[in-house]
């Protein structure tokens, strides 16, 4: 991304309501054609961003640059965004084309230019014969659908998702994120996407802004914020079940904790090595079990006591010492409560944060 | 028994059990059954009675009301004093009935409703959607003009009036009613339109729709139901006011309800019940013929309204 023409850009932007800080000083570029997603639970000022990157929310202080062009001030209408809702904002008492054609009428586009606007919006979302619907006769994904054809029709260089599947139930919301993903390479255009849920997030975006408090706690591919999140929050908001900690100390010879003793050298320190009081974290996947087990640096005996079978993987929480650790199995194997598991690990994939700071070691 | 397959005691393979099965019988008497329907047959009568005789009494001629039985129908059906209470009850110098208050009465009320349901909506809708500086204490000095009582106001209203020249005259009385309904409607049309999701209003915005835009092409083809609910308040309100009427125009222009009472409490002559229950009924036509035309037009409004966003 880092050599891709910056799109949007928003430079140090503030937003509070009253006495409460809800967007602090964010800073934030992102390049023509990237798919950007904000993830963070409620609360994080994910969707608060997203809307006043829409020019729907007044911000307190800062500079939004869409397209080069200062729109700090501009109407959301004229900021060439398109926006699709989570609860899809149709409007009820229009047909499905006087969906699409509203935003276009309003902007006085002529009559032709619609009409072939609307058509090719409405082959791409395949929904052509649902033109003349009104959104009440259409299904949850009917109208996410047509919801993004709204946005499609405005010919607009860059899309805002404001958890667009998070009203649809698991199969829906799994085909449309396909959809989203093919259409984002078939536009190309710059899409900013909001979500509380990380397969989205890791499946959809080119780069993730994780967020909390109203600050970005850490930017970057997926696979950057899943292999080396930057503090012990991103490490636990990312992953399911959340990765594995062990409280204990870093001195010249590895990390020490009760019980345990993990060698250091195949870790990437982000830093000079330090020393003191530290968390390591290491992701059920990362946690191998059986036979080769044997063969990593780190090696365990758990006791299984609760198996979580999903089909593909089964989850395995077992105890080792006073010490619950989640590890994640292959799907054929097939443990029960009480079984004995070497389990190991290789010190290399693990996580190490400061104990007090809590950021990445 | 012509098709067994359908009868559950006959399907193939039933394994029930004898006992219950399948929906619990209701008994018709049950305890709760006869609360109910009890109380909602004597709330019933009690209301239905009077209009009975009053009914009943419009259409008996005087020497029949002179012989007491006021429950019983009529002998001989007579609409003379309907007749009589329209156009030919005198009240005041005027002999011409209710006709003239008829009129009257349509031409307060029609402006009216219609001016302060525009007004309301549109305060309803900035109130609701476009959070303008100090919209909290403008709301909340309009709610409070909802409890001050009437009284209070009569007479610097009446100063307000004479002042600029309307005292006594139709569009004074106009302008009355529709500050008088502001609160009320106001505070109908911000909550309905609160209840609309905040995201369609945003997804209009993004389409480029500004104030007016919004209003008529969004919120209005979304709120028939509070619109119909809001004019039948007001329907009602203005037609049955008195006390406005009566203080703020003169004889001439007296609405409808003021020369009802004109009639019915004249002391000269005999008193002509049925010529009073006539006008009393005539008077009450035009509240219930819009709670009759609108309470249907009322459940099909939120039947097309009922819409998930």
């Amino acid at each position: 991304m880092e050599n891709m023409e910056t799109n949007i850009s928003i430079k140090n932007l503030d937003l509070s309501f009253g006495a409460v800080d809800v967007l602090k000083n964010l800073n934030l570029d992102i390049g023509q054609g990237e798919f950007l997603v904000l993830l963070g639970s409620s609360g994080c000022g994910k969707s608060t961003l997203l809307n006043c990157i829409a020019g729907l929310l007044e911000i307190t202080d800062g500079q939004i640059f869409i397209g080069g062009r200062n729109v700090t001030w501009e109407e959301p209408s004229k900021r060439g965004i398109g926006m699709v809702f989570q609860s899809y904002a149709l409007y009820p008492q229009m047909t499905v084309e006087g969906n699409l054609t509203f935003g276009l009428k309003n902007a006085k586009v002529p009559k032709a230019e619609i009409e072939e606007r609307v058509a090719r919006a409405a082959k791409i979302l395949q929904i052509e014969p649902l033109l003349k619907r009104k959104p009440a006769a259409l299904s949850g994904g009917q109208r996410q659908r047509v919801a993004i054809g709204r946005a499609l029709v405005r010919d607009v260089d860059v899309f805002l998702f404001d958890e667009p599947l998070s009203n649809l139930d698991a199969k829906l919301r799994a085909d449309l994120r396909v959809e989203i993903k093919q259409l984002h390479q078939t536009l190309a255009n710059t899409m900013i996407y909001v979500t509380h849920d990380q397969v989205e997030a890791m499946t959809l975006a080119d780069r993730i802004a994780i967020m909390r408090g109203g600050l970005i706690l850490q930017l970057g591919s997926p696979d950057e914020i899943y292999s080396r999140p930057a503090n012990k929050y991103v490490a636990e908001f990312i992953g399911s079940p959340s990765m594995n900690f062990f409280e204990g100390h870093i001195d010249d010879s590895g990390f020490a904790t009760q019980g345990l003793h993990v060698p250091l050298q195949g870790y990437d320190f982000a830093g000079p090595r330090p020393q003191g009081p530290a968390w390591l974290g290491i992701r059920p996947e990362h946690i191998a079990s059986g036979e080769v087990a044997s063969a990593h640096p780190v090696q365990m005996t758990g006791k299984a006591e609760l198996i979580e079978p999903l089909g593909s993987d089964t989850l395995v929480r077992s105890r080792v010492g006073d010490r619950q650790i989640w590890l994640r199995m292959d799907g054929q194997i097939k443990p029960r409560p009480g079984d004995e598991l070497p389990i190991g690990f290789d010190p290399a994939m693990a996580s190490l944060f400061d104990k007090d700071s809590e950021e990445r070691l | 028994m012509a098709d067994l397959s359908t009868n559950p005691a006959h399907r193939a393979g039933d394994r029930t059990e004898a006992g219950p099965r399948g929906r619990r019988p209701k008994r018709a008497f049950s305890g709760r059954n006869i609360m109910i329907y009890g109380t909602l047959i004597v709330v019933a009568l009690y209301y239905l009675l009077p209009l009975y005789v009053m009914v009943v009494t419009s259409l008996k001629g005087m020497p029949e009301i002179r012989l007491g039985n006021i429950f019983s129908p009529p002998m001989e059906i007579t609409f003379a004093p309907w007749k009589k209470a329209w156009a030919e009850a005198c009240t005041g110098l005027n002999c011409d009935g209710l006709s003239r208050g008829f009129g009257n009465s349509i031409k307060i009320m029609v402006p009216s409703v219609i001016l302060s349901i525009v007004i309301a909506s549109l305060n309803g809708y900035a109130l609701a959607n476009w959070k303008f500086k100090g919209a909290d204490i403008f709301f909340t000095i309009l709610i409070i003009g909802a409890f001050i009582p009437y009284q209070v106001m009569l007479y610097p209203i009446v100063i307000l009036l004479r002042e600029a020249g309307l005292y006594g005259s139709l569009t004074g009385l106009i302008i009355v009613h529709t500050i008088f309904g502001m609160p009320i409607l106001t505070l109908l049309f911000r909550n309905y339109f609160t209840s609309v999701p905040e995201e369609l209003f945003k997804a209009a915005r993004v389409d480029g729709a500004g104030f007016w835009g919004i209003y008529f092409r969004i919120m209005l083809p979304m709120s028939l139901p509070i619109f119909v609910v809001a004019m039948i308040l007001q329907v009602t309100g203005i037609w049955n006011d008195f006390l406005f009427g009566v203080v703020y125009t003169r004889p001439e222009n007296y609405p409808m309800t003021v020369q009802l009472n004109n009639i019915v409490n004249s002391v000269q002559g005999v008193k002509e019940y049925n010529v009073n229950m006539a006008a009393t009924l005539l008077t009450g036509l035009v509240p219930l013929i819009i709670y009759f035309i609108s309470g249907k037009l009322f459940v099909r409004g939120i039947a097309a309204g009922a819409v998930k966003g």
